[in-house]
């Protein structure tokens, strides 16, 4: 085990080093052998791994390789934890991963810088499979940092072009501020703990015995502070505005990166504090309510973009909301297992949506799409799927997934309101509205493109739609393994995770317990009837609007100020520019520049300069060229000398 | 009057004062030389006088050196002042002063 688990991180690095250094003298099929041929052992080992597992039947493997720092009482490892919670995370990074590695040799086969891409897709992987295998917290921020700058460094893909070197900035950034606060998390849990070690923190949790906190305690803190960092990298509110611009990057890196697994990090390092999280309800509520207000918000935004990207992008922001909602009604299991589900749809509408795009030579405005159903019908027929999926119409693995998020956030045991499930089902709505719209205005009704770029339009090479029928098909099935109390069959998923949970405090856990069992039969079926009605709704009003009416995203403009401000994101970017970025432009230009920097600093560098000449000046006349009044200066000196000799000597 | 040491002391003493005051007053760079050896010898025959009186051999030792180290130094410095006055075309150090600041 210990030698199968280090090489999955490892192959992918490997894969990394030998593209980035060698790869521009590698012909292009030895650079995408060499990526996926890593990748794709790297998902085989996850798979061996994953069955072993099982046989062993035991609730957390820790391995630790070597000591990695160690300065006083400080000691951090280097070092894997596998549990259920890992493997669920294993598997759908190395899984998805490989699937969209594949995907990227058809999509950015023209692409002049095929090597680099698939290195820093390798680099990614790797950091990926750090952050989940990780077994202490300093080791999850190596690869927390190491996704965010493969992020970084593949949304700025396209260099040479402003907007896309301007979005990474603007990422990296803003997961910068997110990161604060996880690092000043960190530094309060070493100074509670004196530990960063998942295990040791957990069981000295457990018993040192820390209640569930009524109030500010310094779990809380902890938990709020490393909320604040999954704010930044899963892009929730107030930091989510890097995320729709991260979309300037190639499409195989948004559905990887942007979608299926980066942006999860938040989600699954919450869950993997559990036993900081549950008790601090607080910090739960706080949890919830920005990722219930972030899954409405985002949805709103979607309706009205044109670019088929961005929509995705704000519907990846608002289903992150809802993961982060489970999180706050400490349904983390719902949480995860909507996680899986949602990388295996959103992955694939993206590389769908990269399909069109790669199609229709690279045009992702959807006033200029329509009827494409005949010419791209594997695409077409794939992203229904994923559609059908995420609206949460049932039988597709979205259904089951955010059901159970609904459903748990209806019994909220947290705090005991509704606000979450009334957010939540709102957003429902309007997630099948904006992709239903999505999906007609793409696929169906007229086409809006000239004859002659329609008969450029062909579907897109083999590579890359056998990946799309393997997503289809996971987004099909894929909520199986999840099913809901009401149908008879087990929750195979939740099953498989508690482990996971086993540092929760008892009497929390027997409360959930009891609030879950004790609702009336039939009320679950109920709420999910209605998540299917409103799902239902959204659908028709897509279909009146878009299908009937024929209505196009120009069509939109006529409803006036709400489509300008939600067009244009309730001009969030705006605000922030107004209110952060020009505060900080003043302060750093007025005060930091012009104070700080030029009176201070320089002030002091200069002035020694101009002491040290001073001086030098009144020395240098000494220094007068006559021989003899160099010999009186020796003769005064000897005579000092001797003076003070003598004046000794008589003592 | 018996002669002892002290006297050569003070003779020295006097050589040596009469060899600084001419290194400060004089002009020309080869009777301020001139001016040097004199006071390097007035401090050999201190080193001698109290060698003697003190009964001990390591003042002579040291006048050895001061001879050799004299010779030396009027070896250098006299090829230096005959390059200075080759390219300067005067002795007198008041005139030699490119050197200042």
């Amino acid at each position: 085990m210990k030698t199968l688990l280090i090489f999955i991180p490892i192959l992918p690095l490997a894969g990394f080093l030998l593209n980035g250094i060698f790869g521009r003298s590698f012909p292009k099929k030895l650079v995408h052998r060499i990526a996926i041929g890593t990748t794709g052992i790297s998902f085989l080992l996850v798979v061996i791994t994953f069955f072993k597992f099982l046989s062993l039947h035991t609730e957390s493997i820790v391995i630790n390789y070597f000591t990695w720092i160690k300065a006083g009482d400080f000691v951090a490892n280097f070092g894997f934890l596998l549990d259920p919670l890992s493997m669920v995370m294993l598997l759908v990074v190395s899984g998805v991963g490989f699937l969209i590695h594949i995907y990227s040799i058809g999509y950015m086969w023209n692409d002049i810088g095929y090597n680099r891409f698939f290195a820093y897709l390798n680099l990614f992987m790797f950091s990926m499979l750090v952050l989940v295998l990780a077994n202490n917290y300093l080791l999850l921020f190596v690869g927390w940092e190491g996704v965010g700058l493969c992020s970084y460094l593949l949304i700025g893909f396209y260099f040479h072009k402003k907007s896309a070197s301007d979005a990474g900035k603007k990422a990296f950034i803003v997961n910068r501020i997110g990161d604060f606060g996880f690092v000043v998390g960190l530094m309060l849990m070493f100074f509670t703990f004196r530990s960063l070690d998942f295990n040791t923190i957990f069981t000295s949790i457990v018993k040192k015995g820390y209640g569930v906190e009524s109030g500010w305690g310094v779990l809380t803190v902890i938990a709020v502070l490393l909320f604040i960092g999954a704010t930044g990298k899963s892009a929730q509110i107030p930091l989510y505005v890097w995320l729709p611009d991260a979309m300037e990057g190639p499409t195989p890196v948004s559905a990887l990166i942007h979608a299926a697994t980066m942006v999860t990090a938040g989600v699954y390092m919450i869950t993997r504090s559990n036993a900081i999280y549950s008790r601090a309800p607080h910090a739960l509520f706080i949890v919830g309510l920005i990722g219930s207000l972030t899954a409405l918000y985002a949805a709103t935004i979607g309706i009205f973009q044109r670019d088929i990207k961005r929509v995705l992008a704000y519907s990846t922001v608002s289903q992150l909301g809802y993961m982060f909602t489970a999180l706050g009604v400490m349904a983390f299991s719902a949480g995860i297992f909507h996680l899986m589900t949602h990388a295996f749809f959103k992955a694939l509408l993206f590389l769908g949506s990269g399909s069109v795009i790669l199609a229709l030579h690279h045009e992702q405005d959807m006033q200029n799409m329509g009827g494409l159903k005949k010419y791209l019908p594997i695409t077409c027929l794939s992203m229904w799927a994923a559609t059908l999926a995420i609206s949460g119409i049932p039988i597709f693995a979205g259904f089951f997934s955010k059901d159970e998020i609904l459903w748990r956030s209806k019994i909220d045991p947290v705090k005991g309101h509704m606000i979450f499930y009334i957010l939540g089902t709102v957003a429902a709505l309007i997630t099948a509205l904006y992709m239903f719209r999505l999906m007609f205005l793409t696929f169906h009704g007229k086409s809006r493109m000239s004859e002659e770029k329609l008969s450029h339009v062909h579907e897109s090479p083999k590579s890359m739609t056998s990946v799309l029928i393997i997503l289809a098909i996971l987004s099909t099935i894929g909520g199986f393994v999840g099913m809901p109390g009401w149908t008879g069959f087990p929750n195979v998923f939740e099953k498989f995770l508690d482990p996971v949970f086993r540092f929760m405090p008892q009497k929390v856990v027997s409360h959930l317990h009891h609030v879950v069992e004790s609702q009336p039969a039939g009320k679950e079926l109920l709420v999910t009837l209605i998540s299917i009605v409103v799902a239902g709704l959204g659908v028709l009003i897509a279909y009146i609007i878009y299908i009937k009416k024929e209505a196009l995203p120009k069509d939109e403009e006529k409803l006036g100020f709400i489509y300008k401000l939600i067009y244009n994101k309730y001009y969030v970017d705006e605000i922030y520019n107004f209110f952060v970025i020009q505060p900080i432009k003043w302060f750093s230009t007025n005060v930091l520049w012009k104070i700080v920097d030029v009176a201070v600093i320089d002030g002091i560098v200069n002035g020694y300069a101009y002491l040290t000449e001073g001086l030098s000046t009144v020395v240098a006349r000494i220094q007068n060229g006559f021989i003899r009044s160099y010999i009186g200066w020796i003769v005064l000196g000897g005579i000092g000398i001797l003076y003070y000799i003598i004046l000794n000597f008589i003592r | 009057m018996r002669i002892t040491p002290d006297f050569f002391v003070i003779l020295s003493v006097i050589l040596f004062t009469i060899g600084l005051i001419g290194v400060l007053i004089r002009r020309n760079l080869i009777i301020i030389f001139m001016f040097i050896e004199l006071m390097l010898n007035a401090v050999n025959l201190s080193f001698i006088a109290y060698s003697y009186k003190l009964g001990q051999v390591d003042g002579q030792i040291y006048v050895f050196f001061v001879m050799v180290l004299a010779a030396v130094e009027v070896a250098v410095g006299l090829g230096l002042i005959m390059l200075i006055y080759r390219n300067k075309k005067t002795l007198d150090v008041d005139d030699i002063n490119i050197m200042k600041n």
